[in-house]
């Protein structure tokens, strides 16, 4: 009999510890399935941030570093420019990268760091308890915006991708969801066109996942995709925003 | 090789290059950016990478991620940019990466200023950031020491797997000095077992660097591992292999007063103690080039013997402690400092020496 | 002038290459098999306008590299002078800039040494040689290097240099260590109170 679907090698035995629901599965999947399908696992070397997917390295099957809060694109810097050949990756959630790392991030993607960043975006600290995060929604309520994120005092949800693409240095810069199958099967070719090209040597690459906390959003799985349709993706808008070298023609 | 006139800070850069470092992630703050200049200039001409980094965090993080992937790998700072280096200076303890750590140590606390200074010892020597972990820590006097002990550094971070500060100061780093440059030697990126990407490990073997257990008794394990680590050190440092590396002992056996300092003070305090010894005081100078582990059995030698300590510093006063610690109450402990960027001149040292000898 | 060791400091405005005259004098005193030591302005003498530096030459292990009292004050101007004067070891030396700075009540436990170096250097046309000037005749007085043993370091200071700067500087150096010989040094010939200072 033909197997049609099996676990990436890419990926470890190790059950996934996440919340029932959490997309952070979907995307280690297609994170596993892109290096096996460009053959890279040999030379993957992955970095976890602080945050849910603090464990990341459990889950793939390959080395890890575990980075501060913020840091991975730093320390990934230092991995990838003493292994040039080794294909190295951070996975960050938005806190980590998109308020604590935000230094980090911004100076990886302008020196163009041959690395790729997976970023999740789900609107809120997922491992502290659902506090606001940089990219949380105006008037969405978290354990430290009880009455709603008010824009007048802590600002409006920060677009990471948008800002990244103003950079001249970047390869690529694409922002997807996996709510739907249409959708997933979009950032399935994301993630697989940042890892070639940074497979042929072309610079930065960076994927935005807009992406659901079930638990801390207080909502079903299966309504947390509805919400992420009607309230985050109009806020952040899936596309690309910069593909220097024509990844996805090609 | 002939002797070359350089600046502390420049010494160190080559001395680093010689042991076989390739890897420098760094920050610009004064006084020790001649470090940075320098190996921006020579890292390229031996295929090396220099990355000026966008901020402290970032230039340790760097460190980390090259550390972990088997790189002799160094950052260089002072004082206030030491204090930013520290969260990332308690992950590469806790995940046992070896590097080494420069600081050109000026005057704090905030930003201070620009000037010599030894006000970082707590820092340094507590081991600086959060959590039960220790960074060896080296003490030149010079500026052949600050080439000697570059390259020492990087082997005993390397032996450790611990991180390895070199405590300067502006001074030392800034001062030329005649320096004899050994002989290159070569380091193999591949050298290291345990290190990220390395290329001859079985298939199913993966390696992790990490600081993270958040299984309690996982990390009283992984904690106790470490003390156990800093308890052969500190073995190695005060009797064993390294007894004569941590210590310099001057005119200390007939010694009734015993000065100590360390950096650029115990050249101060040699001078000090040759006049002394003119003015028929029997003086001895005892200098850790070690600040962790402490030479603590050193200083219990000679408490039997001298009658006095006098602990010199550029600081409100700070080693003293671990001297205080070492003399157990066996024998008066006096302290003299300078600080702010003050440097205690000979004379008033002797003055302070006269007060303790010759009370009347 | 003990004939172990040389405690200098140098002072002058920034950009009269006082750093460097140090250098050349460490760096040539290195070359003659002497301990050395150079250290750049620190503490509280760094402020009011004077670049200085300290040099150790020394037959000697160099213990301290710090200088409380120098054996000699090489001043290229007139704050110089003020700031260092009085800090002279008795029987020491101060050699000045006389260009800059006038004559003037000095104290009377030192040896004057006046050299027109900005002149000097002018008339070499460039100005900016003054400094070594002084090496020229500093190395008329030092005991632990000769004036031959800076011409042949001279070339290694500027690696890369046109041949015509390499003989402005030469000859800088020869008219300074000539000038001293011609115009001799006075010894205690302003006599003034040390007290007063300047």
């Amino acid at each position: 009999m033909k197997q049609v679907f099996k676990r990436p090698e890419s990926l470890s035995k190790t059950p996934f510890h996440y919340c029932p629901g959490c997309d952070h599965g979907v995307v280690h999947r297609l994170v596993g399935e892109a290096i096996d399908e460009l053959e890279l696992k040999n030379r993957a070397i992955g970095v976890a941030p602080v945050g849910c997917s603090v464990f990341a390295y459990d889950y793939f099957d390959f080395d890890f570093n575990q980075a501060p809060h913020g840091r991975a694109p730093a320390v990934a810097t230092g991995i990838k420019r003493t292994r040039p050949d080794a294909i190295v990756f951070t996975y960050q959630g938005d806190g980590d990268l998109a308020a604590i790392g935000t230094a980090e991030i911004i100076h990886a993607a302008n020196r163009g760091e041959n690395i790729t960043v997976i970023f999740i975006n789900n609107a809120i600290y997922g491992m502290t308890g659902g506090q606001m995060a940089p990219t949380t929604l105006i008037g969405m309520k978290t354990a430290t915006s009880p009455y709603g994120r008010d824009a007048s005092t802590a600002g409006n949800p920060i677009r990471m991708s948008e800002i990244i693409a103003t950079l001249e240095s970047p390869a690529y810069v694409t922002r997807v969801a996996v709510n739907n199958p249409a959708n997933l099967m979009k950032a399935k070719k994301a993630i697989y066109n940042a890892f070639k090209l940074q497979k042929e040597g072309k610079g930065f690459s960076f994927v935005e996942v807009v992406s659901i906390c079930p638990t801390n959003w207080g909502k079903k799985p299966a309504d947390s995709h509805k919400w992420l349709a009607e309230n985050m993706l109009p806020v952040f808008p899936p596309g690309t925003f910069k593909d220097v070298h024509g990844v996805e023609k090609a | 090789m002939a002797k070359v006139l350089m600046k502390g800070n420049e010494a160190i850069g080559e001395a680093a290059v010689l042991a076989g470092c390739r890897y420098y992630f760094g920050y610009p703050i004064t006084p020790q950016s001649e470090l940075p200049a320098y190996l921006s200039k020579r890292l390229p001409q031996v295929d090396g990478v220099f990355v000026q980094a966008e901020s402290e965090v970032a230039a340790i993080n760097m460190v980390y991620g090259a550390g972990s992937a088997g790189a002799r790998v160094m950052t260089s700072s002072s004082s206030p940019g030491i204090s930013l280096k520290q969260e990332g200076i308690s992950y590469i303890a806790g995940a046992e990466v070896p590097c080494l750590i420069v600081n050109v140590v000026r005057g704090g606390p905030g930003l201070g200023n620009i000037a010599p200074a030894q006000s970082d010892y707590w820092q340094a020597t507590r081991g600086g950031g959060h959590g039960d972990y220790r960074t060896l820590v080296l003490a030149p006097n010079s500026v052949q020491e600050m080439a000697d002990m570059t390259i020492e550094g990087f082997e005993l971070a390397d032996r450790f797997r611990n991180p390895v500060l070199l405590l300067s100061d502006g001074v030392l780093g800034q001062m030329m000095e005649p320096v004899n440059l050994p002989e290159p030697r070569d380091y193999d990126v591949n050298s290291k077992k345990w290190a990220l990407g390395y290329p001859g490990k079985d298939k199913a073997e993966r390696n992790l660097c990490s600081s993270i257990f958040l299984d309690v008794e996982e990390l009283e394990e992984h904690n106790w591992h470490l003390y156990q680590k800093y308890q052969v050190m500190t073995d190695l440092f005060s009797e064993g292999q390294y007894k004569d590396f941590a210590v310099e002992e001057h005119l200390c056996d007939d010694a009734e007063i015993i000065l100590v300092g360390y950096g650029i003070i115990s050249r101060i305090l040699k001078t000090v103690v040759e006049k002394c010894r003119k003015r028929g005081i029997k003086a001895g100078l005892l200098r850790p080039k070690v600040l962790w582990p402490f030479p603590t059995k050193a200083i219990q030698r000679l408490a039997d013997k001298a009658a006095n300590f006098l602990c010199v510093e550029m600081s409100c006063g700070q080693m003293v402690e671990d001297v205080k610690l070492a003399v157990n109450g066996k024998k008066p402990v006096y302290f003299f400092g300078r600080t702010g960027g003050t440097i205690p001149s000979d004379f008033e040292i002797l003055n302070e020496v006269d007060k303790i000898v010759r009370p009347d | 002038m003990s004939s172990k060791v040389e405690r200098i400091i140098l002072a002058g405005f920034g950009g009269q290459g006082i750093l460097f005259l140090g250098k050349v004098l460490a760096e040539t005193g290195m070359r003659a098999g002497k301990n050395v030591s150079w250290i750049p302005s620190y503490g509280p003498e760094m402020r009011g306008g004077t670049a200085n530096c300290t040099v150790i030459l020394s037959e000697n292990e160099i213990a301290s590299p710090m200088v409380t009292v120098p054996d000699t004050v090489i001043a290229m101007n007139r704050p110089s002078v003020a700031r260092f004067n009085l800090k002279i070891k008795a029987g020491g030396m101060l050699m000045y800039n006389s260009s800059l700075i006038e004559r003037q009540e000095f104290r009377d436990d030192i040896r004057l040494v006046e050299i027109p170096a900005s002149d000097i250097a002018e008339e070499l046309g460039n100005g900016k040689v003054a400094n070594l000037v002084m090496a020229g005749a500093y190395a008329k007085f030092s005991k632990l290097f000769t004036v031959e043993d800076l011409y042949k370091a001279l070339p290694d200071f500027m690696p890369g240099s046109k041949k015509e700067l390499l003989e402005i500087n030469h000859t800088a150096v020869e008219k300074g260590f000539n000038y001293v010989e011609e115009k001799k040094y006075m010894f205690g010939r302003y006599v003034y109170s040390v007290f007063k200072g300047i």
